[in-house]
């Protein structure tokens, strides 16, 4: 295992990765052929990589949960890409880019990293557009740019609302290329359920085809993890029902560092659960808080009233009377702690779901009033038309209600400059490294990221690794790759045979939802969070005694797949817990209850927690190891929304 | 509500499947379809049965993984909708629904509802690209785009690559995919270049996975979730 160190380069910031780039190690184009890498995930970091590297000339060998790589759930991400372009001539920079990224994360991220990733974004842009990615354009044929998430500037690419469906085509297209040419050989509907170490370093994995059962291994000479994630250890979420995070979890227990786990983003414009039933939440644009009003009643025993017949004078416009400088646009971490406080004060609207309400009203009354019904259509129609088919209520005529929900995750496994994990050989991009977004992620930075990682970074530092390792010939018959098969038939034996099979995959997921949402959310306290370890604890024994997997291992079995991954959420929400319990300050995306001001304002302690956690896998407990932040660019100042 | 649910079982690709009758009762009008069948599945752990493999994940209809036939409907009755996206009250007349998985030869069925469509990753692999190297992309205002040829070329690419337009296609076509990844291409300057090559490569690799042709029924177009032109086929007819 290599040192625990961030390998970032040193100098000016403009120059350090160009510099980075020139000591990397080169491979000769007619030797590329002589390695293999392997590519678990295929949304927009891993088919990006998977392009990459095999136009470079490298054998690929990729995996994905999904029948296609076109499905990954990059292709949900729907505001759009930051690149700083300057189209707009309204003062943006690679500078500012970086300032904002790194202002936005709270001040709990690398300054090199994120100034490489605003260096990067305009190549991104580039890229796609040549793969015949639909950017929204001018009369003038000109690409388009909006304002989103809050910036100053006018830096978003976007493709209707589907600019994450449309960038992973195009970095599918490019991979489809590749698999057509023979470099890389995908194999979907396939699961990683091990990775296979031998002398310290990746030389593998070992993975279940989800259609037969069958559980083969597949060695080469470094293994780079795209898995996405891990929202969905809250059960109800913005991400696709078969996110998981059961790759990391294999890494980490491996010996990858996993860093902040705790750090989570809650989105506040979802719409909100309706039952027991509910499997996941839709989350609508942010854009709605533009022009769309939150309130709730004033008094408890109007909520279950008609918005409609609450008079003005009873409505609570909570967002603006909390912070009436930003008031409805305020950032989302504050908007989705006021509206959850409000609906625990139990002033929630909406069906009643665990003897509470879950929601709040967003209210476009007044501009409907204001700029007349067709110009809202014009701005808002399509957003309006998914609200009412997911509710069968007409916004136009009854307020909106909406619910924060988990949507994206900024703690991931620890990787250093070259994305590469605490294990040698062992990468990590997009989503499931924990890199560039510090504490809070700014909107349209998701895809940005995922596809610096896949286009341009990782091809650089895994060339770099190959070129500088000596590799033992391994084959499938090594003890540590029938280990490693072993220990994976052992534990699906274990899912299968429970010793008083009671409850379903489901019934657990739930459970560890419920614990997080209430302990682990965007407000956390010490006592909860003891009282949710201890629970979590008690839960994972409950799971492993109880769990229910019906059907047979060797078939197309959803119950065994999602048990797994239930099984691998239970622990990582502990983890989760024990991150947040070691956090004492109230940072980016969100609250420590004990750390706020007496006006609500999070405190944050720069000289106590401006470190990275990054938690190393024990029998026991998981030991901390810190990697404290330097800011030699940039002095880290206050957020202030009032 | 209360539903009788006719579901087609099915072992795996080599076995005849039949369909299996099923109770479910008090669902929640505002439950999603899948969420009903969640529910259904709870019930079969339960009883210690087998669950029902059906295909979906994100649930809010851009995936194009779901797949069913509902009474006869691929992705159900409901206009510019995909299953997921389907709600309980949209059946609140109809109590007895029979659900399918896609029926066509070059989608395999792999267990009971869930298909195999790596026949549509072939043909993207057979020509759906541009073929540019990373990094060799020049400034992406070098080149401008006329925004209608970039609203078309958007209509075209918003393919989610479900195969409803297969499943409800009585020849099995794959004709508006195909032909909506070509317009997608084609509307643009530098798409345009491989035009020809490309409609040919993929036309021939969808009759290799076995596909039929396009004779103008255009129930593609009424069924796809994205609305999806069949003048898009035209447009590729014009290529050849």
């Amino acid at each position: 295992m290599h040192k625990f160190n961030p390998n970032v380069p040193t100098g000016p910031l403009e120059n350090r990765w160009e510099k980075h780039l020139f000591e990397l190690a080169l491979i000769a184009p007619q030797n590329r052929k002589k390695y293999n890498i392997i590519v678990i995930g295929t949304g927009l970091a891993g088919a990006s990589l998977c392009a990459t590297l095999g136009e470079a000339g490298y054998n690929i060998k990729s995996f994905c949960y999904n029948d296609s790589p076109r499905r990954a759930h990059s292709i949900a991400a729907q505001g759009g890409i930051n690149a700083s372009k300057n189209y707009q001539n309204d003062g943006d920079s690679t500078w500012r880019l970086f300032y904002d990224t790194i202002k936005g994360g709270d001040f709990r991220a690398r300054e090199s990293n994120i100034y490489r990733l605003a260096q990067l974004s305009c190549n991104i842009i580039d890229q796609a557009v040549s793969q015949g990615v639909p950017f929204a354009r001018e009369y003038s044929g000109y690409l388009a740019n909006r304002s989103f998430g809050g910036t100053q500037v006018s830096r978003t690419f976007y493709a209707r609302g589907q600019t994450g469906q449309q960038l992973l085509l195009g970095a599918y297209s490019s991979m489809s290329k590749e698999i057509a040419s023979g470099k890389v050989k995908h194999q979907s509907r396939t699961e990683m359920l091990e990775i296979i170490i031998i002398d310290g370093k990746a030389r593998g994995v070992v993975v279940r085809n989800l259609v037969s059962g069958e559980i083969s291994s597949h060695v080469a000479d470094c293994v780079v993890m795209c898995t996405g994630g891990y929202s969905n250890a809250y059960y109800l979420s913005t991400n696709a029902l078969g996110c998981n995070t059961s790759a990391t979890w294999r890494a980490f227990k491996n010996g990858a560092y996993f860093a902040n786990p705790s750090f989570t983003q809650i989105h506040p414009t979802c719409v909100p659960p309706t039952g027991d039933s509910q499997s996941k939440l839709t989350l609508m644009s942010e854009s709605l808080r533009n022009d769309g009003r939150i309130w709730s009643p004033k008094s408890a025993e109007d909520c279950d009233k008609d918005p409609n017949d609450i008079n003005e004078e009873d409505r609570d416009y909570f967002l603006e009377r909390m912070y009436p400088a930003f008031a409805n646009l305020v950032p989302r971490d504050i908007a989705s702690r006021a509206l959850k406080g409000i609906c625990d004060e139990g002033r929630g609207v909406g069906s009643v779901f665990n003897n509470q309400r879950l929601g709040v009203y967003l209210d476009f009354s007044s501009v409907i009033e204001k700029i007349g019904i067709d110009k809202v259509k014009e701005k808002y129609g399509n957003l309006f038309d998914m609200y009412k088919s997911i509710t069968g209520e007409n916004p136009y005529e009854v307020p909106m209600k909406i619910y924060p929900a988990p949507h994206y995750t900024m703690g991931g496994l620890w990787v250093d400059y070259n994305l590469m994990t605490t294990i040698d050989g062992l990468f990590a991009c997009g989503e499931a490294n924990f890199s560039d977004h510090g504490a809070n992620r700014l909107g349209a930075s998701a895809l940005m990221q995922g596809l610096a990682d896949g286009y341009f970074i990782a091809p650089q530092t895994v060339a770099n690794y190959l070129a500088r390792t000596k590799f033992e010939e391994v084959g499938d018959d090594h003890p540590e790759v029938i280990a490693s098969i072993e220990s994976v038939k052992a534990r699906i034996d274990k899912l299968m045979n429970a010793p008083k099979p009671m409850h379903s995959p489901d019934y657990f997921h739930k459970k560890i939802g419920t614990i997080l949402w209430a302990a682990c959310g965007m407000s956390r306290d010490e006592d909860m969070l003891k009282a949710a370890i201890k629970n979590i604890k008690e839960l994972k024994l409950d799971f492993w005694k109880n769990i229910k997997v019906t059907g047979i291992e060797s078939d197309f079995n959803q119950t065994l797949e999602k048990a797994g991954r239930v099984a691998d959420f239970i622990e990582l929400g502990h983890l989760m817990c024990i991150d947040a319990l070691d956090r004492e300050e109230s940072c980016g995306a969100h609250a420590r209850l004990e750390y706020l001001a007496e006006s609500g304002d999070a405190m944050r302690d720069d000289e106590k927690f401006g470190y990275v956690a990054a938690w190393e896998y024990k029998d026991t407990d998981p030991t901390l190891h810190k990697e404290h932040l330097n800011f030699e660019f940039i002095k880290p100042t206050l957020r202030d929304y009032k | 509500m209360n539903f009788i649910l006719h579901i087609w079982r099915q072992k795996n690709t080599q076995s005849t499947g039949n369909f299996v009758t099923y109770q479910i009762d008090n669902i929640d009008s505002d439950t999603s379809f899948l969420e009903m069948l969640d529910q259904l599945n709870e019930q079969l752990i339960d009883k210690g049965e087998d669950c029902i493999v059906f295909d979906h994940d994100c649930r809010e209809g851009i995936c194009g993984t779901c797949s069913l036939v509902i009474n006869g409907h691929p992705h159900g009755q409901k206009k510019a909708t995909t299953t997921c996206q389907l709600y309980m009250r949209d059946y609140a007349n109809q109590h007895e629904l029979w659900i399918e998985p896609w029926r066509a030869k070059s989608f395999p069925i792999v267990k009971d509802l869930a298909v195999m469509r790596e026949s549509f990753d072939r043909i993207i692999q057979s020509g759906g690209f541009i073929s540019v190297s990373v990094g060799s992309a020049p400034e992406a205002n070098s080149q401008l785009i006329n925004k209608d040829d970039a609203d078309c070329a958007f209509d075209s690419a918003t393919c989610i690559g479900c195969g409803a337009c297969v499943a409800v296609c009585p020849n099995a076509s794959a004709s508006l995919f195909v032909a909506a990844k070509i317009n997608h291409f084609e509307r643009l300057p530098h798409g345009k270049i491989e035009s020809k090559k490309r409609a040919e490569r993929m036309i021939n690799q969808m009759e290799e996975e076995g596909f039929g042709s396009c004779s103008n029924h255009r129930h593609c177009e009424v069924i796809c979730p994205k609305e999806i032109s069949v003048s898009n086929i035209a447009s590729m007819n014009n290529l050849l």
